[in-house]
């Protein structure tokens, strides 16, 4: 059932398509804490209608899936306007803008944990607006939930195969490639599956580690 | 063609919320118990399903598993999957809920004399339940949205259907899509319903 010399025939191939798995969850990372920031800051905008856009825009995200608002980018974007992006730019969009309304709520619980007396100060202190965000309360705010970005790593690099249905030729698809031309299933689909296990399991170790290293920092 | 699709997402969805509900009661519950042999095999189901890729999951179960002699059909393979991937986040919800139960509650069952049942079933499930309840929505939300992944392995689901009726109607595509959309969002919004009636009835006490 399982065969040794095939899987290490394999394993490259796998290992090179891995690596684009990793390469678009980062940049889809990237993306999505970049969005996050800017959702969660509009969130707290001083215009009502502002603050109602943004919460039904997360809203709406959240509760739809991944895998069609993948197919909406990838297929209605370009008849709906004259932009039209390839499958890995699509990919890192949509796990950025659907992981970014994640993260704006882990920007919130950290914003929310600011003390009251930090918003005020500024005021007193005669701050822009913008001042106070990027000197005053962001600096305060974000460095306590860093880990919980790390979560959202661990779940963006896990949500990557789902890339494969716009034809980004990830681990998964790679997988299903190889599978199709040898007609052996098993060992390139419990390969992907170990790396992943691999992955996320060292990266949550290295959560872990953080968010004891945090704890150290901030509340001793 | 969305209302057949529907059909087939809910019967996935409520099929797979049975399984991942079971688990998470069991694996949530088991990872406190007294036994370290039933803590340890809990941790481990947790740790595991927490840890895996649902959609190579699903792909591992219905492509990978015949070759190691278990054939599963389109429909057990993507109940199992999703129910036993949401299950392991669910069985955290549950243990967390039930460690933060206060402890006197405990104390207080003692020296009242019930039994280890009745501890569990009559003073801390009914409290961690009502803090399990949000947490537990947002969950369902996940399965629901983790349903649409069964398109994979071409059961026919909502995600199924449009792509058919996009192969059919390609000039329409935007607005199947942006329906297909509107459609998960109205069904979310179902589960977020229900989770704040199920709430008001079960804080009605306080």
């Amino acid at each position: 059932m399982w065969d040794w010399s095939y899987a290490a025939e394999i394993l490259p191939g796998l290992l090179k398509a891995f690596r684009n798995t990793i390469g678009a969850a980062l940049a889809g990372f990237g993306l999505a804490v970049v969005i996050g920031l800017v959702l969660a800051m509009f969130a707290r905008s001083r215009w009502g209608p502002v603050r109602w856009v943004i919460r039904s825009i997360v809203e709406f995200i959240r509760s739809t899936p991944l895998l069609v608002q993948l197919f909406f980018l990838y297929y209605s974007l370009p008849m709906l306007t004259p932009l039209s992006f390839s499958a890995f730019a699509t990919g890192v969009l949509g796990l950025g803008l659907h992981y970014g309304t994640y993260l704006s709520e882990v920007y919130r619980s950290g914003i929310e944990a600011v003390p009251r007396g930090q918003w005020e100060a500024a005021k007193a202190l005669n701050l822009s607006r913008v001042k106070t965000w990027f000197s005053v309360i962001l600096p305060q705010a974000i460095p306590p939930v860093i880990p919980m970005m790390g979560n959202y790593l661990i779940v963006i690099v896990k949500e990557t195969p789902t890339l494969s249905a716009i034809t980004l030729v990830e681990v998964l698809l790679s997988a299903k490639n190889t599978a199709s031309i040898t007609y052996r299933v098993f060992e390139p689909y419990t390969i992907a599956g170990i790396l992943f296990l691999l992955l996320s399991l060292v990266l949550s170790f290295g959560v872990s580690r953080m968010e004891k290293i945090m704890k150290r920092r901030y509340a001793g | 063609m969305f209302a057949r699709g529907a059909g087939v997402t809910l019967k996935v969805a409520l099929l797979s919320a049975g399984v991942a509900l079971l688990m998470s009661l069991l694996a949530g519950l088991g990872s406190g118990s007294r036994f370290a042999f039933v803590r340890a095999i809990c941790r481990l189901y947790i740790q595991l399903f927490r840890a895996v890729s649902l959609l190579v999951l699903l792909f591992w179960m219905y492509f990978a598993l015949p070759f190691a002699g278990i054939e599963l059909s389109k429909l057990l393979s993507a109940v199992l999957a999703i129910g036993l991937n949401i299950g392991a986040y669910g069985a955290e919800i549950v243990r967390g809920s039930v460690a933060a139960v206060p402890k006197g509650q405990y104390e207080a069952s003692i020296v009242l004399n019930l039994s280890q049942s009745q501890r569990l079933w009559r003073v801390v499930f009914p409290q961690a339940f009502v803090r399990m309840l949000p947490p537990m929505g947002n969950l369902m939300i996940e399965l629901l949205k983790a349903t649409s992944l069964i398109y994979f392995i071409t059961l026919a689901d909502l995600t199924y259907e449009a792509m058919i009726l996009r192969n059919n109607y390609y000039i329409w595509t935007p607005y199947i899509f942006g329906m297909l959309l509107g459609i998960y969002f109205l069904l979310a919004a179902c589960i977020t319903m229900a989770i704040r009636i199920l709430e008001r009835k079960f804080t009605a006490w306080r």
